[in-house]
């Protein structure tokens, strides 16, 4: 196995223990009795979508390295890379929706839990942005896709892990 | 033992890897400030957590000379105590200890005892070094600040911490979260290193039953830690946010000076699991490193193999898995239901079975060996006297009978001293004088260093002894003084007044030692390669001390496991664990071999 994967896949089980803690301080939190949940934006569904699509992004480019098809590469990130942001600032946006109906972090702990979780899970994604940067430039710079394929692996691993924790963060606020 | 019979049929698992690429510093900046290299990164961390210990020293000095002479130390108010109780536990826990074994110890001797060239991500290995200094300068700045550091104790419960009726609450608490945090980002760029090295980067015959106890020990620690850092990382950061954006994660409804609080609903208890998840594993990951360095300092120091390599590994890893199932016994007064006190109760004294296995064999390792009584050596025994003193203690502690009378008295405070103070801190004596040579190329003061180590080994029982005594007689933990009370005589304090000179004598003596530091680096004897006569690869590096990239042109061959000593039949008391087979007897050995690879200094 090539060393950066190993890197990162010990980074994903620290990252995982951080939010099955932070899973399960909000299923305990939960059973106080000031817990009053709250109605969750409608804006989170395109929200989902647009992280699903940023993920199938990178699979794309992912793909496409394998197969040595440097254009397949170039669309995928872009794509990939274009979704995220579109559903980071989709966060924040929701973010604003909600303060501006009243929800803020200190008016119940199921709201600050909801920007507690939405903005770590934010913060993590902007630095995969980084990594994703840093081999858009390398792309840019004409690099072949063989130098590419690592990085764009990588990239695709840590998009897929964030959107599986995203989909059972989201399960968690949508059902409590 | 199958494996000290150094045979050739034995077969040497390649665990070969593309060499790391090497950076080659370009400018006195790359070299010596934002290196690369791990033994550069290593001394910057040793340096930076040794300077910020001191700190921590002298507040145990202000703290000593409070209790030995109450009411002499206009200066020292109640509030300043609690502030410095603070700030001396969790820099000696954290970013002393914690940095120290991980960051020091781990980034110098990794990649060396497995035969790497460097860690396999140098910068992000140079990064987690800044990340931790800024972690430091976070900390130190909240001396400064308006209201001072916090003083919530090292454990920064909820709601105290954070009401203004404890010191620092203002800014300090602010800091402290802050900087803690830092930390845990920081020692994660680290702790990614060193498990990624020790998995990926050995060298040809480094299979991983042949590391030497010190990585081991350091890599489980890692792996520890890496699993219960963000325990703390998420109590933090909520923690903040309660302080900070006033949300009720673990504030409690409270009325501070008659005033109702926009606090309601929050769970202290919760902020404690999460602490505790945390530290109890902390407990492990500064005894883990410490443990194997001293397999590794007995045996040398003993010329013999150490007992049961395999069991010592298996403990170490055994270890590690039931310190995650054990920290409410850190909360046996913060009221539980009666069969979680059992099930932590019952966990915490199966944790001594692989604890005492370990004793048993660093017993049996040094019996009928050929003890040499050097300064390692003497720091390493001095250590699992005062981890065994300190584990019985615990063990009492561990059920919930006993510690509801003993908690928050000076019988903890002992406890804990012994165990993850004073026995760790011995380990790493014992560490600096065994590879100070590694590092600088000479020996330490022997007559400074014996004087340090009796003065310090000593002097700890004598602290620390009557403190259990104090206990008993219920002087309780982290008060400013003790005031009149039915209960505790007044000789407590004639003891409490010896305590603290001991205190400065032994504080006295860590200023010699530092001496002795700075003074041998310079002025120490030359120790020639290998004073030791180890069998590790550290110390068979073709230059010496080693130089960036560790192994000149190519890298080392294992053919051996690191407990080569005093081999039937090999006409040397030690074989280097890249020692080939066929030159175990051989009368020419040393002539080809490079440059005196294996050449003990007389
Ligand atoms: C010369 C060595 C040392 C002396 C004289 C010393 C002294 C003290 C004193 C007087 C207290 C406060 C007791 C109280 O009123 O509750 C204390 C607390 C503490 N010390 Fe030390 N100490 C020393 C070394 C260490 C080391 C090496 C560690 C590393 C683990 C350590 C960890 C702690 C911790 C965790 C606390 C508890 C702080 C709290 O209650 O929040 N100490 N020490
Ligand atoms: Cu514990």
């Amino acid at each position: 196995m090539p060393t950066v994967k190993l890197g990162l896949i010990v980074f994903l089980a620290v990252v995982t223990v951080v939010f099955s803690l932070l899973v399960a301080a909000y299923t305990h939190r939960m059973t106080l009795a000031d817990w009053r949940p709250l109605p969750e934006p409608w804006l989170l569904w395109p929200n989902t979508a647009i992280l699903i699509l940023s993920s199938v992004g990178l699979q794309w480019a992912r793909v496409a390295a394998n197969r040595g098809r440097i254009d397949g590469v170039r669309v995928g990130l872009l794509a990939g890379g274009g979704f995220a942001f579109a559903f980071l600032a989709g966060q924040l946006l929701a973010w604003q929706q909600l303060a501006a109906l009243g929800y803020f972090a200190a008016t119940n702990p199921a709201n600050a839990f909801f920007y507690l979780i939405t903005a770590l899970h934010g913060l993590h994604l902007l630095g995969g942005l980084v990594a994703w940067g840093r081999t858009t430039a390398k792309m840019w710079r004409g690099s072949e896709v063989a130098e590419l394929r690592l990085s764009v692996e990588l990239c695709a691993v840590y998009w897929h892990f964030l959107l599986l924790v995203w989909l059972v963060l989201f399960g968690l606020l949508l059902f409590t | 033992m199958a494996f000290f019979v150094p045979t050739e049929a034995e077969h040497v698992a390649p665990a070969e890897v593309a060499d790391v690429e090497l950076y080659h510093p370009k400018s006195w900046w790359t070299r010596y400030i934002f290196c690369q290299d791990a033994k550069v990164i290593a001394i910057q961390y040793a340096i930076t957590a040794g300077a910020i210990g001191l700190v921590a020293l002298v507040l145990s000095w202000l703290m000593r000379l409070q209790l030995g002479f109450p009411d002499s130390f206009s200066f020292i108010d109640p509030g300043d105590y609690l502030q410095f109780i603070t700030m001396h536990g969790m820099i000696m826990v954290i970013y002393l200890l914690t940095a120290l074994f991980l960051g020091g110890f781990g980034n110098y001797l990794i990649p060396l005892m497995v035969g790497a060239r460097d860690m396999v991500f140098p910068y992000v290995n140079m990064l987690s070094y800044w990340v931790y200094l800024l972690a430091v300068l976070v900390l130190v700045a909240s001396f400064f600040v308006p209201g001072g550091p916090t003083g919530a104790g090292w454990t920064l419960y909820p709601p105290q911490a954070i009401l203004s009726g404890t010191p620092g609450a203002e800014w300090g608490i602010i800091l402290m979260l802050v900087s803690l945090a830092l930390f845990i980002v920081g020692f994660t760029m680290g702790g990614l290193n060193y498990v990624v090295t020790v998995l990926q980067a050995r060298t040809r015959g480094m299979t991983l039953l042949r590391m030497p106890l010190t990585v081991w020990g350091i890599f489980v620690a890692t792996i520890l830690a890496l699993l219960a850092f963000p325990a703390l990382f998420v109590g933090a950061v909520m923690m903040l946010l309660d302080r900070i954006l006033e949300t009720s994660f673990f504030m409690p409804a409270i009325v501070e000076m008659g005033e109702q609080l926009n606090y309601a609903g929050g769970n202290p208890l919760l902020f404690q699991h999460l602490f505790w998840f945390f530290g109890h594993p902390e407990v492990y990951i500064v005894a883990l490193p410490g443990f194997g360095i001293v397999s590794d300092l007995i045996s040398t120091h003993a010329r013999r193999n150490i007992f049961g390599y395999r069991m010592m590994v298996w403990a170490i890893v055994a270890i590690g898995a039931l310190s995650f199932l054990v920290w409410a016994h850190h909360m046996y007064v913060s009221g539980m239901n009666p069969w979680f006190g059992f099930f932590f109760a019952t966990t915490t004294l199966v944790i001594a079975v692989p604890t005492a296995i370990k004793v048993y064999n660093w017993v049996l390792t040094l019996w009928r060996g050929d003890i040499h009584l050097t300064l390692p050596m003497l720091f390493a025994i001095a250590f699992i006297v005062t981890f065994v003193n300190g584990g019985i203690t615990g063990l009492f502690l561990g059920n919930p009978v006993v510690d509801v009378p003993l908690s928050d008295t000076m019988f903890v405070v002992a406890h804990f001293h012994m165990v993850m103070g004073v026995a760790p801190i011995l380990v790493i004596f014992g560490a600096i004088y065994h590879w100070y040579p590694l590092v600088t190329g000479r020996m330490l003061n022997e007559t400074l260093g014996k004087f340090h180590f009796w003065v310090t080994f000593l002097g700890a029982y004598l602290i620390y002894f009557p403190m259990h005594y104090l206990g008993f007689l219920g002087v309780p933990r982290r008060y400013f003084e003790m005031g009149e009370t039915d209960f505790i005589p007044q000789s407590a304090q004639t003891l409490n007044e010896f305590i603290t000179v001991v205190a400065l004598i032994v504080g006295f003596a860590q200023l010699v030692f530092l001496f002795n530091l700075v003074w041998s680096a310079y002025k120490g004897r030359v120790s020639g390669r290998n004073p030791w006569r180890a069998t590790t690869l550290e110390w068979q590096t073709p230059d010496f001390p080693p130089r960036h990239g560790n192994w000149g042109p190519t890298q080392p061959v294992v053919y051996r496991w690191a407990y080569d000593y005093s081999v039937p039949g090999a006409d040397q008391d030690f074989l280097p664990q890249n020692l080939a087979p066929d030159q175990v007897t051989a009368d020419n050995r040393h002539k080809d071999l490079p440059d005196g690879a294996v050449q003990p200094a007389e």
